[in-house]
């Protein structure tokens, strides 16, 4: 199997259900997304196996789309303590695009209990611009930390919303570790804070200078408070290395109450996307975020012996630069099979990597 | 012996108020004959929330849990052949409450009474609606100026009103312990009486009589030892605060006025006559201590926890009071607890307690801060479940529910239905007679007065004198909400569930949840419940317990908070592909929404398992399950962990190929 190249397809005989699913989410029909994200969700393993099918085929429409010079949407990615407002500012952002007519789709993540293996994902409600407005999907994910990882959920939905809205926003709660895992996802990473969030020290402890592009100080309409706020995160910023490839976080004062700042952030967004392309880190991101999900979800799903069958985690990335061309999904299935035939040579049994538990 | 030196008692009130303003005007005037001393008015959802009888929202909810009000018209027709300027009446009315205070004023004009002489109480209390009951309708910091709009207007123009009664009744429905009814009850108060405190147009004198003017609405439960000390507690303190904070001097303003309704929470389906019992020892809590004696009560009827009482059960309720004030020595004696170790003990502690928690609020920023940051809110959640995993863990004994369940059949409940159902044809006629008034009425005048509503809105000015303009021109309740909703923008308050601690676990929990996780496994994924609050009723207690419990035996749970739209329901079912929707409802509109909810899910082609919990007759429930409904819940359901498992059950049945 080591001679398969990934450049050919290496894709199991094509599964009609899910061709036929593609083509009406690439065609933007909103009714097909709830059926994709259920079977993007399912971790019975044939149900997996075609989830990767199906994003295959839809991350080949998007490059179709795209080279026929269609605009690729944008993903934000919004994070931010609870009780910091993003739902609400999230609401008015998405009024905001409502308004001119551009459709969005949100996917909005709630831990689940260590306890329990539960979650409850709630609030959405604020998100009121979505009711009664087809323009607008919202879906609630639980991070099943104890399953292993919030990224390769998130990129299948994020996958599945792109195809048929023109914005997709992906809302994470936690401050330090969502940010790192949405950041290679997302092409935006927002941060919301809230006036009295904390100091400068703590934002650093928190580990949430890092990564965000651009800063928000929600409920500015209180005032001093979140001025001292929005002037507490600059000075860490300062202190921070905030100068990446050419674009400088920037912290802007907002009020999802209000209505200020709105307009300011919605222009710093679509500036921050033109820097991207323009800066070419924008390509750069998604190919760092591709490799990352390929590794992670192959070593989730086989560990590190299963790695080592086809060469290692190095020569595993390699072949990822390599196969440029070629989906995330695509690989992971084409990868996964291989794995799956070196175990199997090596048992001379029938293993088959069972679903992540 | 007789003694002849007895107290005078307090008032005695009914909450009630039902289909239309006739048909309530009736059952006051039936009350007041039978010695009822003053009204206590329950108005329906749509006019708690604002919103007309034929505004959407309010399909199904018209004249269910009280009285429609649209317009001068009907609350005049309210009070036909009701002198107000002798009548004592109690509004539990929040969100629009300077509205129907309007109303009243106006209809009082319309019968010669000078509104100096009105009495009574405007509920008016927004921040248990955040927390609790779920009537508001504008964001808090606007609620929060209508509330000391209506304080600075009543203070001179209706000197005799209460225009709030903070309420700590709700926080015990909605879990609150003592300690925690006090404090927040106490920061609300604060949160209040600041606000007033900075308003630049009221004299310098003024803060005193407001003080003077505030009163208190309490909840009495069970442990009627222990509410006695509450309600000596919260004297006490209330007396140190204003005179602390607000520098009252005049003793008789720092008085501890409150009125109650017992305890709801409590009261039982299974063997509903025992709540007969339960209701006298609740007020007994409130009465026997004069000098923390509640000024009104309302006795709910025995058999609340089925559905809307009859007049012969709140006839019923009326003559506790009667017997209580009339018969008995209560009223002849001294404080009987003065002087008592035991009793200053217990209050004493209670009083650090809550000290300590109110103390916490107000380094938070005080009532508002603490509602939106959710933290009054899941402490609540918090101590409610707790208390249902008492009653399940049989470390709280409830009598009929989870020990001697077993007992002779009723004759009370037996055979015929032994509640109200309202007629459906309410809500048309309410409709038809909105539609009457809304042509007979000058629409110059009606527009002309709206403009002046809203334009004293905008320049900051009291929305009192315009709104009683309002009221006289013929302005509806939905207009007149619509001038805010308008201005200030829709709000809903979080929920506070996604916050709340997990259960520690049990035998009877893990049980259940290795039945969720292999339900997982077939699935392909945690199994995903929807739990949904359709229509306007606010009452999420129930709804949250579900959704925290659902969570804490491994489900994954969607719950959106209250007041959606059965739409909105089948929208959310489809778009977060869920595998079973609860839908939790109080207001006694089951019928209609949940069978919108049903025929929603038909149309949009989803084959989900839907279950229905709340206060739901016998024959209701039999119609809902005709209608696809898989299980029906009612308060008499209180093993948390057997539903979840039903749930589950059903969940694994519809997943299963055919």
């Amino acid at each position: 199997m080591r001679s398969s190249s990934p450049r050919r397809r290496p894709l199991p005989e094509p599964r009609a259900h899910e061709t036929a699913l593609a083509e009406r989410l690439l065609a933007r029909e909103r009714d097909a997304v709830p059926e994709a994200l259920n079977l993007i969700d399912d971790r019975r393993p044939d149900r997996r196996e075609a989830a990767l099918v199906l994003l295959d085929a839809l991350a080949s429409g998007a490059r179709v789309r795209a080279a026929a010079g269609g605009v690729s949407p944008t993903c934000v990615g919004v994070t931010g303590a609870p009780g910091s407002g993003k739902s609400t500012l999230l609401d008015a952002l998405v009024r905001k695009l409502r308004r001119g007519g551009e459709t969005v789709g949100i996917v909005a993540v709630d831990p689940s209990s260590r306890r329990s293996g539960g979650a409850l994902l709630g609030d959405r409600a604020r998100v009121r611009s979505g009711a009664h407005d087809a323009g607008v999907f919202l879906r609630s994910m639980a991070a099943r930390e104890r399953l292993g990882g919030l990224a390769d959920a998130t990129w299948a939905s994020v996958t599945v919303l792109a195809a048929v809205f023109d914005h997709v926003f992906v809302e994470t709660v936690g401050v330090g570790q969502s940010e790192a895992e949405i950041a290679d996802l997302a092409d935006t990473l927002l941060f919301v804070a809230q006036p009295g969030a904390g100091d400068v020290l703590q934002f650093m402890k928190a580990g949430v200078l890092e990564h965000p592009d651009v800063f928000a100080v929600n409920k500015a309409d209180q005032g001093p408070a979140a001025e001292r706020t929005a002037s507490e995160l600059e000075t860490g910023l300062a202190l921070a290395s905030r100068d990446r490839c050419g674009w400088t976080a920037p912290v802007l004062l907002v009020s999802a109450q209000d209505g200020r700042g709105i307009d300011a952030l919605m222009a710093t967004l679509r500036a921050h996307r033109e820097h991207l392309v323009a800066s070419g880190e924008g390509a750069q991101r998604r190919a760092r975020g591709r490799q990352a999900l390929v590794s992670d979800a192959l070593e989730r799903r086989y560990g590190s012996y299963g790695i080592e069958r086809i060469g290692g985690r190095e020569a595993l990335l390699a072949r990822v630069r390599q196969a440029e061309h070629v989906s995330g999904f695509a690989l992971v299935l084409a990868l996964g099979l291989e794995i799956e035939a070196a175990l199997r040579r090596e048992t001379g049994g029938s293993h088959r990597g069972g679903a992540p538990t | 012996m007789r003694s002849s030196r007895r107290d005078r008692p307090w008032v005695f009130r009914t909450y009630s108020g039902h289909t239309s303003a006739a048909a309530s005007n009736a059952l006051y005037r039936t009350n007041l004959a039978r010695g009822q001393t003053g009204l206590s008015v329950a108005f329906d959802l749509p006019t708690q929330t604002g919103y007309d009888a034929d505004h959407p929202l309010a399909r199904g909810e018209v004249g269910k849990v009280g009285v429609p009000i649209g317009h001068i018209a009907d609350m005049q027709t309210l009070f036909d052949e009701i002198p107000l300027d002798r009548m004592n009446t109690s509004m539990t009315i929040n969100a629009t409450a300077a509205w129907l205070l309007s109303l009243y004023v106006a209809a009082a004009e319309r019968q010669g009474v000078d509104p100096r002489q009105l009495s009574g109480t405007t509920q008016n209390d927004i921040i248990k609606e955040y927390l609790s009951r779920g009537t508001y309708a504008f964001p808090p910091e606007p609620s929060m100026r209508l509330i000391s709009d209506m304080i600075a207007y009543t203070v001179d123009a209706i000197p005799k009103w209460n225009p709030i009664n903070i309420c700590s009744y709700h926080l015990q429905e909605a879990g609150a312990t003592p300690e925690q009814e006090i404090a927040f009850a106490m920061a609300n108060a604060i949160a209040v009486l600041d606000a007033v405190r900075a308003r630049d147009d009221l004299p310098a004198d003024a803060l005193p009589r407001v003080v003077g003017r505030i009163s208190f609405f309490l909840n009495a439960g069970i442990r009627f030892l222990e509410e006695t000390c509450k309600c000596r507690a919260m004297t006490e303190l209330w007396d140190e605060i204003t005179r602390e904070r607000y520098g009252v001097q005049d003793a008789s303003l720092r008085r501890f006025r409150y009125g109650v309704q017992v305890n709801s929470l409590g009261l039982t389906e299974a063997q509903p006559e025992n709540n007969v019992i339960r209701i006298v020892l609740e007020a007994l809590g409130v009465t026997l201590s004069k000098n923390a004696r509640c000024r009104a009560l309302q006795l709910p009827a025995w058999n609340e926890a089925l559905g809307l009482p009859r007049p012969w059960d709140q006839q019923w309720s009326l003559r506790i009071q009667q017997i209580l004030a009339y018969e008995t020595d209560l009223l002849e004696y001294a404080d009987i607890f003065d002087g008592s170790p035991v009793i200053e003990r217990k209050v004493q502690a209670m009083k650090t307690a809550a000290r300590e928690e109110l103390d916490r609020v107000l380094a938070m920023g005080g009532a508002v801060a603490a509602v939106e940051n959710a933290y009054m809110k899941r402490r609540l959640v918090e101590s409610h479940t707790a208390r249902l995993r008492a009653i399940e863990k049989h470390e709280l004994s409830v009598v009929g529910v989870n020990c001697y369940e077993e007992h002779e059949r009723s004759p009370l409940v037996d055979g015929a239905q032994a509640i109200l159902t309202v007629d459906e044809s309410a809500e048309r006629e309410q409709i038809e007679r909105l539609e009457a008034f809304r042509r007979q009425r000058n629409a110059a005048d009606v527009d002309a007065a709206l403009k002046a509503l809203r334009d004293a809105v905008g320049a900051g000015q009291n929305v009192m004198p315009p709104s009683i303009r309002a009221a006289h021109a013929g302005v509806t309740t939905g207009e007149w909400a619509d001038v805010f909703r308008s201005l200030f923008g829709d709000y809903r308050a979080p929920t506070g569930v996604s916050v709340s601690t997990v259960a520690d676990s049990d035998e009877a929990l893990e049980a259940v949840r290795s039945q969720v996780r292999a339900l997982g496994e077939q699935l392909g994924r945690p199994p995903k419940l929807l739990v949904g609050k359709p229509g306007l009723d606010g009452h999420s207690n129930g709804a949250e317990q579900i959704a925290v419990r659902a969570r804490d035996v491994g489900m994954e749970v969607v719950y959106d908070g209250i007041r959606l739209t059965p739409e909105e329901i089948v929208q959310s079912a489809r778009d977060e592909g869920v595998h079973v929707i609860g839908l939790s409802i109080l207001s006694g509109s089951h019928g209609v929404l949940v069978l919108d909810v049903l025929e929603g899910l038909r149309r949009a082609g989803l084959s989900v398992p839907v279950v229905v919990g709340g206060i739901i007759p016998d024959d209701d429930a039999e119609t809902l399950r005709k209608a696809g409904v898989q299980r029906v819940y009612t308060p008499k359901d209180w093993d948390l962990n057997r539903i979840m498992s039903e749930i589950a059950q059903l969940v694994a049945e519809a997943a299963a190929p055919a």
